[in-house]
């Protein structure tokens, strides 16, 4: 789907390690998303993908190796810290909408607090991206009185406020009813289409069939294979995705 | 009870003291109490070593000493003066600062205990959408930990009416110390008196217990 255009990855991780206590979860993990790309990550659970994913907004921090992101090594802390987070958006798989606020304000807070975007254009735009994800019309509720579904598609809508340069998804759809996953794959298919930089960790194959540009399967820490998800899925290189696929994709 | 109705006055001129002592005391160790619990929880190590221990040496001091301290130590040795002419302006301030300095310590817990209560995943998903540290306490975590110990709040509050008594100590003229004069005046009326001014905290501390358990219930965060 996208062309090679020879610049810079927007995101390169050079031989990345990370530990748990005596738990080697990462090890030396070489990869980088390029801009517009759509990366899935697969793999068993425990594999050090969620880890991964949370590497490069820097909610863990890698224990050696570099991480490079719009050509800058990820900052340690402070305020260049919170400006890189507020560039790389994150889905996580328990949604995590602020308890407290409202739909409309879980989208806006980061636009007026972060950015300093004025309230009334920042709830225009929030409601403009409610609209986009199909939940206009539950503005004023809070997250608790939503659908499992809707609070993600409101996780998604509050990642796009930020205008980011990337959107991290952390298994988006694992803590999901059966039936609202394909609403939430909906709204990310057509971020992928729109042109978005997304690393999506995810279990769902047919996900990653329809908008991945490049599946990485890992497993134990280390990135396995990676490839077309056509030739991925139908010829796995690797002993280990052969194993792991057989397992998922029979039921 | 002749001596209660003639001296209601007094008696209510000494409740309103105390009443000005627990509000004023009340609303500085709530800010000061949250200040300690951000330094509590804040990734600074100096920050959260210096409330740790001003925590511990207040809350393990009994409040008459450092009432005590304040009309003495900080009163008379160290010349820490509200009024230079009025002497009940004076210790009314002085024994504010040892009420809320000694509160604040226990509304510090408190308001931890809350921090505890919000899962992980909130501060994550604030600080994923670029809040600095302050802001994610101020605008995500304290909001719904304050929430989450309303009733608990309010228990301390009951306890401070109750601890402003110990102002008698340095001579503010708050309701235990008029209750003890009034037993000078009339010494045949001790048992009216003292239930007058039992009534008296009891219509001071059952509202609030009961107005903070209703808050609590209205303001509960929903998950």
């Amino acid at each position: 789907m996208t062309e090679t255009d020879g610049s810079a990855p927007l995101v390169r991780l050079e031989g990345v390690n990370k530990h748990f206590g005596p738990l080697h979860v990462l090890k030396d993990i070489d990869l980088s998303v390029r801009r517009g790309e759509v990366v899935v990550v697969i793999g068993p659970s425990g594999g050090g993908k969620s880890t991964l994913c949370r590497l490069i907004n820097r909610l863990e921090t890698a224990d050696s190796g570099t991480i490079t992101f719009d050509g800058r090594e990820l900052p340690a802390e402070g305020r260049a810290l919170a400006q890189l987070r507020s560039e790389v958006g994150m889905v996580f798989q328990s949604f995590n909408l602020f308890a407290h606020k409202t739909i409309l304000e879980n989208v806006t807070l980061g636009p007026i607090k972060v950015r300093g975007i004025p309230r009334q254009q920042a709830e225009q735009r929030g409601r403009e991206l409610l609209e986009r994800v199909g939940i206009a019309s539950q503005a004023a509720k809070y997250p608790a009185q939503l659908s499992g579904g809707q609070q993600q598609r409101t996780a998604i809508a509050r990642a796009l406020a930020m205008d980011p340069k990337m959107i991290l998804f952390d298994e988006p759809t694992s803590a999901l009813d059966p039936e609202m996953v394909q609403e939430v794959l909906d709204v990310m298919i057509g971020l992928a289409r729109d042109g978005m930089t997304m690393m999506v960790v995810t279990h769902e194959m047919g996900f990653a069939r329809r908008a991945a540009d490049r599946v990485v399967f890992m497993a134990d820490g280390q990135i396995v294979e990676e490839g077309e998800p056509s030739e991925f899925f139908s010829r796995p290189g690797t002993e280990r995705a052969r194993d792991f696929l057989s397992k998922i994709l029979t039921h | 009870m002749e001596a209660v109705v003639d001296e209601l006055p007094v008696i209510l001129h000494a409740f309103w003291l105390t009443v000005r002592l627990t509000v004023i005391s009340g609303l500085i160790a709530l800010a000061w109490g949250t200040v300690l619990a951000a330094m509590r929880v804040s990734p600074l190590p100096v920050l959260r070593a210096a409330a740790a221990i001003y925590v511990n040496v207040l809350r393990n001091t009994p409040l008459t000493l450092i009432i005590v301290f304040c009309g003495l130590g900080l009163g008379t040795v160290m010349d820490v003066q509200f009024s230079r002419d009025d002497l009940s302006v004076n210790n009314f301030w002085l024994s504010t600062i040892g009420l809320s300095a000694y509160t604040a310590a226990f509304v510090c817990e408190v308001i931890r205990s809350g921090v505890n209560t919000v899962p992980m995943g909130q501060a994550e998903a604030a600080r994923s959408i670029g809040l600095t540290f302050l802001q994610t306490l101020r605008l995500v975590i304290l909001p719904q930990a304050v929430r989450a110990v309303i009733a608990p709040l309010g228990s301390l509050l009951i306890a401070l009416t109750k601890n402003t008594t110990v102002a008698a100590a340095i001579g503010v003229a708050e309701a235990a110390l008029r209750m003890k004069n009034l037993f000078d005046a009339h010494g045949d009326a001790v048992i009216p008196l003292f239930l007058g001014f039992a009534a008296g905290f009891v219509v001071l501390t059952l509202p609030v217990g009961l107005l903070f358990g209703w808050l609590s219930r209205r303001l509960a965060v929903a998950r």
